[in-house]
């Protein structure tokens, strides 16, 4: 559940409810809140737990975290996919 | 050494393991908070690689693990309605209730939805106006600004239809209540890298002050653990008791304070029972009365129900760090990973999960 999963953002937009936009975790990419993170730019990479970033962090790091998690199989624990709503 | 093999970095990995050795003169006691990280520990096989006298013990940082009986047997009540559609964190489904658990309710036709993100449970309002949309809010200080946030953003739309069960857990005073009973043996910590994050450092050098005992904030990668044990050694063989940061790459001083001002915003903190250790003071949140009309247990008057755990389970223990999951007569005969006696066999970070699923130690009974 403290899981969080690194990812590349790729795009930032504004909406009602503050900054959302789309982050890359390897070869799958989701929504992200970027409301707690309000200095993100966009090619940065962020820690991102149940859909929201909660901090930025140095690339290498972040590509380095990915394969360990990949490796533990834990990526697609931490990123089911989208239920259809 | 047959662990070592496996890590992307090895030669780091190698070095720190020769580095605590050579450091350690005397038996030490370490506890990890985070049941992330005993999840790492077990699946890399660390504890083998330390010296003989370094003993890893678990820690009560599971949140489904921690989740009170008596709530699962309210989210268990509310997915039965059926007025009721209930949005949850996939861990949970499986939890035993004192009578049922939320995926035999799923089965039996009760409405449960899966989310990733408790934004899908707000979206899920939104869409279906006709049903109450009850989100099972739970998780350490990790989880709980993307919760307010859920909150917040129902309030803001004005949803008559989105509640929140909610029961969320703080890290510090559980340490606190460790370090308080007679006869504890934890000499030092690792604390959690993600509830620190959000929360920063200050709540964790007060703890180090207040009990003269050193606390490393660490990660998840084997490496990261492996320099936090270093780290602790270090400080434990030179007598000193300080705060360290291990997880520099994601942890600053002051923590995440947009995050920390949405939870301020929505929750404040309350006295909360955990799951196998009892009722600790001021170690939750709970919503403000502001959110009042967001509040699934006033919505829906639900009550407490005087419930007991199963009488062979020793989770109370294991999540205290005072018996590991091997010491228990049921583990891996009676309590599986399919069939599960307490919730630290369910969760994906319950320290009997990671024992069970790495099967290292022999289930001998």
């Amino acid at each position: 559940m403290c899981l969080a999963i690194p990812g590349k953002v790729l795009e930032i937009e504004s909406s009602m409810g503050g900054r959302i936009g789309r982050v890359q975790f390897g070869g799958i990419v989701r929504q992200v809140q970027f409301t707690f993170v309000p200095e993100v730019r966009v090619g940065d990479f962020v820690m991102v737990h149940v859909g929201f970033a909660i901090s930025v962090v140095d690339a290498e790091e972040a590509e380095r975290t990915y394969q360990i998690l990949q490796s533990m199989g834990l990526l697609e624990a931490e990123l089911p996919p989208v239920e259809t709503l | 050494m047959k662990y070592i093999d496996e890590y992307r970095d090895r030669d780091i990995a190698q070095k720190l393991v020769a580095r605590i050795a050579s450091r350690t003169r005397h038996p030490w006691v370490l506890m990890e908070i985070c049941g992330g990280q005993t999840h790492t520990i077990m699946r890399y096989g660390l504890d083998e690689l330390l010296p003989r006298g370094i003993e890893l013990v678990h820690g009560p940082g599971c949140p489904v693990c921690v989740t009170p009986l008596e709530m699962i047997d309210k989210a268990v009540a509310l997915a039965s309605r059926p007025d009721v559609t209930l949005v949850s964190y996939g861990d949970m489904l499986r939890v035993p209730g004192s009578q049922s658990d939320l995926l035999r309710v799923k089965a039996r036709g009760g409405d449960i939805r899966v989310v990733y993100s408790p934004m899908e449970a707000v979206r899920i309002a939104k869409a279906n106006p006709q049903r109450q949309i009850v989100f099972f809010a739970i998780g350490f200080e990790t989880t709980a600004p993307a919760n307010a946030m859920a909150v917040w953003e129902a309030k803001r739309l004005g949803l008559s239809n989105f509640s929140a069960l909610v029961s969320h857990v703080i890290v510090p005073p559980a340490i606190r209540l460790l370090l308080a009973q007679p006869g504890v043996r934890v000499q030092g910590f690792i604390a959690p890298g993600h509830v620190c994050t959000v929360m920063g450092c200050s709540e964790y050098e007060e703890l180090v002050s207040e009990f003269h005992v050193p606390i490393v904030i660490g990660g998840f990668e084997p490496v990261d653990l492996l320099e936090a044990v270093l780290m602790l050694v270090e400080q434990l063989e030179n007598g000193s008791a300080e705060l360290q940061n291990q997880y520099v790459r994601s942890v600053s001083r002051s923590g995440n304070v947009p995050a920390q001002a949405i939870m301020q915003a929505v929750f404040e903190v309350c006295d909360r029972k955990w799951r196998g250790i009892g009722c600790i003071a001021q170690s939750g949140y709970r919503l403000r009365p502001e959110f009042a009309a967001f509040d699934a247990e006033q919505l829906f008057g639900l009550e407490e129900g005087g419930v007991e755990e199963p009488a062979e389970c020793i989770s109370a223990l294991v999540l205290q760090g005072r018996k590991k999951p091997p010491d228990c007569a049921a583990f891996g005969v009676r309590c599986t990973a399919e069939n599960p006696l307490g919730a630290p066999m369910v969760s994906a970070e319950g320290a009997c999960a990671a024992y069970y699923q790495y099967r290292r130690h022999a289930i001998v009974h």
